[in-house]
């Protein structure tokens, strides 16, 4: 019979699911809890970006979607804080760390969007490079991790079809809408690539986390994945990826590319962003702000409990 | 257009107004609520309202039949044109002040909506009888947060009675009748609503412990077109890119 | 800590199907337990029917046990059908 540590080991060698009561090494957990944390966070943080053009969109049906899609992130997060806390922690404590800058969030968040093409570049590359990442997180090693990513991507497989649209639309449209369009992904490809990460050979966990059936692809991997899928996208749309290095490899089939500049993406992490004091003050704000709100509830649902004993 | 679709109009653009400036506001709060939950509870109550305001609005550009779609009508209209009751269009302020305006709007809504679905126009009974269901789970939610926060800490029941007290003087609108509605066989005389909304939101009010609003002044003048000056720039943010693209699909 | 209780949330996807779990969430009490996961766990008509129970209600059976729980079961195979030979041409068995 196989108990604690070797169970935990024979379910991942035999590519098992391991459950949130089973026995795990300390390590595991806790990356577990810091990659599951930081996903949810980067999900309520994300609303902030596409959230600021609910009010100006330019149509009431794209008004629609875009909420209905800002609201999916909150979703997700809500599913994300949830397989976290199988892991015994608390949804409340987690986001304290998020406020106090402890754990962080996606760095991609913290670019503005200026015009009404940032949605669409949103949905088509951030989304895309996300999805890209998410996909195989649904056969991740931990049950309520794998299983909140599957609800996760299906919901998400109109965010990026919405982004694409709005481009495409774009597009085809006046010259002034072509140049918003343009001038979205010349701003949003590089920190795109950025979003998979360091290059593998300075990725300091993937390694461990491979093992552990958390992470299943490299980072590297990935990101050629998202650039073989999202060049001839633009081709389609008609937009120029700007990088003067692509070409496409007939021999491996895939696109070459230059890799982005990646001390910005270690500057952003570190807080010098566009964004990230205001993407957190904002977050910290609507926390503090509902504070008296939990409080009541908190307090109503006491006063109930105590008059129905 | 003949002085009765005239009439039929201007009234399907007063009950879309009310529910493009309401999702207008309500949008508001998505990523600023106090909790997650309440953020999603928020985002499907915003959908329904914009949902209702697509609806009414296509219904009103058909009827019109000057060939404006809904966006010609939500985007391509200046403040004076617009329809809506003052309650809808005033800053969104704290989460009690949301849902005093949620109570006080949705039970009205309900109350309207539950009429016109009777009437004899296809398409606004189609309208209403959908949007009838939606609004009763605006009501509910409501409901429990005036509960909530009513009876909930010391800080949380002077917010409410705030709130409720804050909006009370925009509540009399809501039941202003005109030559317009007596004049339209389809349209429901909003001052029929009255008692019954009366009863309805004083029984929250009562079970919530808060004391009951009153006001010595009532606002009035949305549904002809004079707002507050929290109208104009709301449209300016909601019409501003549309505006700066005339003639442009997105 | 959160003062909101943790939630588990089940959901009937359609009449003649169970109740499964589908999730948790945050709640002050069961009244908006409910309403939360109507509005979290069903936005794309997921369900017709919704359970919530609080998390710290459930009890469960421990990873550590399963021995005892579940393999005494796995030699039982005479509680299967496919356990019995069935002579060639009965039907309805």
């Amino acid at each position: 019979m196989l108990t604690g540590m070797d169970s935990f080991q024979a379910t991942i060698d035999a590519d098992g699911r391991i459950e949130p009561r089973d026995a795990m090494p300390e390590g595991y957990r806790k990356t577990l809890i810091r990659q599951i944390a930081q996903h949810a966070h980067s999900e309520i943080i994300g609303m902030q970006p596409e959230g600021n053009w609910i009010s100006r969109a330019p149509s009431l049906r794209r008004k629609a979607i875009l909420m209905a899609k800002v609201q999916d992130e909150a979703g997700h997060g809500l599913y994300l804080y949830a397989a976290a806390e199988t892991l015994g922690v608390d949804r409340a404590d987690l986001l304290d760390l998020l406020h106090s800058g402890k754990q962080k969030y996606s760095s991609i968040f913290n670019y503005p969007t200026l015009t009404w093409a940032d949605i669409g570049a949103i949905g088509w590359l951030v989304d895309g490079a996300a999805i890209v990442n998410q996909v195989p997180l649904c056969r991740c090693s931990y049950g309520p991790y794998a299983r909140a990513m599957v609800r996760v991507c299906k919901e998400e497989s109109f965010h990026q079809r919405q982004g694409f649209e709005i481009l495409h639309t774009l597009c085809n449209g006046t010259e002034g809408q072509k140049a918003m369009a343009q001038d979205a992904l010349d701003r949003w490809w590089w920190p795109s690539l950025m979003m998979f990460g360091p290059p593998d050979s300075a990725s300091t966990h993937s390694e461990q986390s491979m093992a552990w059936g958390i992470k299943r692809h490299s980072n590297d991997e990935l990101r050629q994945r998202f650039v073989d899928m999202t060049v001839p996208q633009a081709g389609v749309l008609g937009i120029r990826v700007p990088d003067d290095g692509l070409s496409y490899d007939e021999e491996s089939g895939h696109y070459r590319f230059t890799e982005p500049d990646y001390t910005e993406l270690y500057d952003v992490v570190k807080g010098n962003g566009p964004c990230n004091e205001q993407r957190l003050a904002h977050r910290v704000k609507a926390h503090e702000d509902g504070a008296w709100v939990r409080e009541a509830a908190a307090a109503y649902a006491a006063k109930k409990a105590v008059r129905a004993a | 257009m003949s002085a009765s679709l005239s009439d039929l109009f201007f009234y399907t653009l007063r009950l879309g107004d009310d529910a493009l400036i309401s999702a207008q506001r309500t949008a508001e709060w998505i990523a600023a609520a106090p909790q997650l939950e309440e953020d999603v509870a928020l985002g499907n109550i915003g959908l329904d309202q914009l949902g209702q305001a697509r609806s009414l609005l296509q219904y009103a550009g058909v009827v019109e039949g000057a060939g404006r779609s809904e966006d010609h009508l939500a985007y391509f209209r200046d403040e004076r044109e617009f329809l809506n009751l003052q309650l809808c269009e005033l800053p969104n302020g704290d989460f009690a002040h949301a849902m005093a305006r949620l109570l006080y709007f949705a039970t009205y809504q309900q109350l309207l909506y539950d009429e016109l679905r009777s009437c004899d126009d296809e398409q606004l009974a189609g309208v209403a009888g959908k949007a009838v269901k939606e609004v009763a789970y605006h009501v509910d939610h409501a409901t429990q947060w005036v509960l909530r926060l009513g009876d909930g800490t010391e800080e949380s029941h002077r917010r409410m009675e705030q709130a409720l007290d804050a909006l009370w003087p925009y509540t009399a609108e809501l039941f202003e009748s005109d030559e317009l509605v007596r004049r339209l066989a389809v349209a429901v005389d909003p001052s029929t609503l009255q008692d019954e909304w009366t009863r309805r939101v004083m029984a929250v009010i009562d079970e919530s412990t808060c004391s009951r609003p009153s006001a010595s002044y009532q606002h009035s003048g949305g549904r002809q077109g004079r707002h507050t000056e929290h109208l104009g720039y709301l449209l300016a943010e909601l019409q501003h890119v549309a505006r700066s693209h005339p003639g442009a699909t997105w | 800590m959160s003062i909101e209780p943790l939630w588990e949330v089940f959901v009937r996807s359609r009449r003649g199907l169970s109740h499964t779990h589908v999730g948790s969430l945050h709640a002050p009490d069961a009244t908006m337990a409910l309403r939360n996961a109507r509005d979290v766990y069903t936005r794309r008509q997921e369900g017709v029917s919704i359970w919530v129970v609080r998390a710290a209600d459930i009890t469960a059976s421990s990873p550590d046990e399963k021995d005892e729980f579940f393999d005494p079961a796995g030699d039982k195979v005479y509680r299967h059908p496919t356990f019995y030979q069935v002579p060639e041409g009965v039907q309805h068995l």
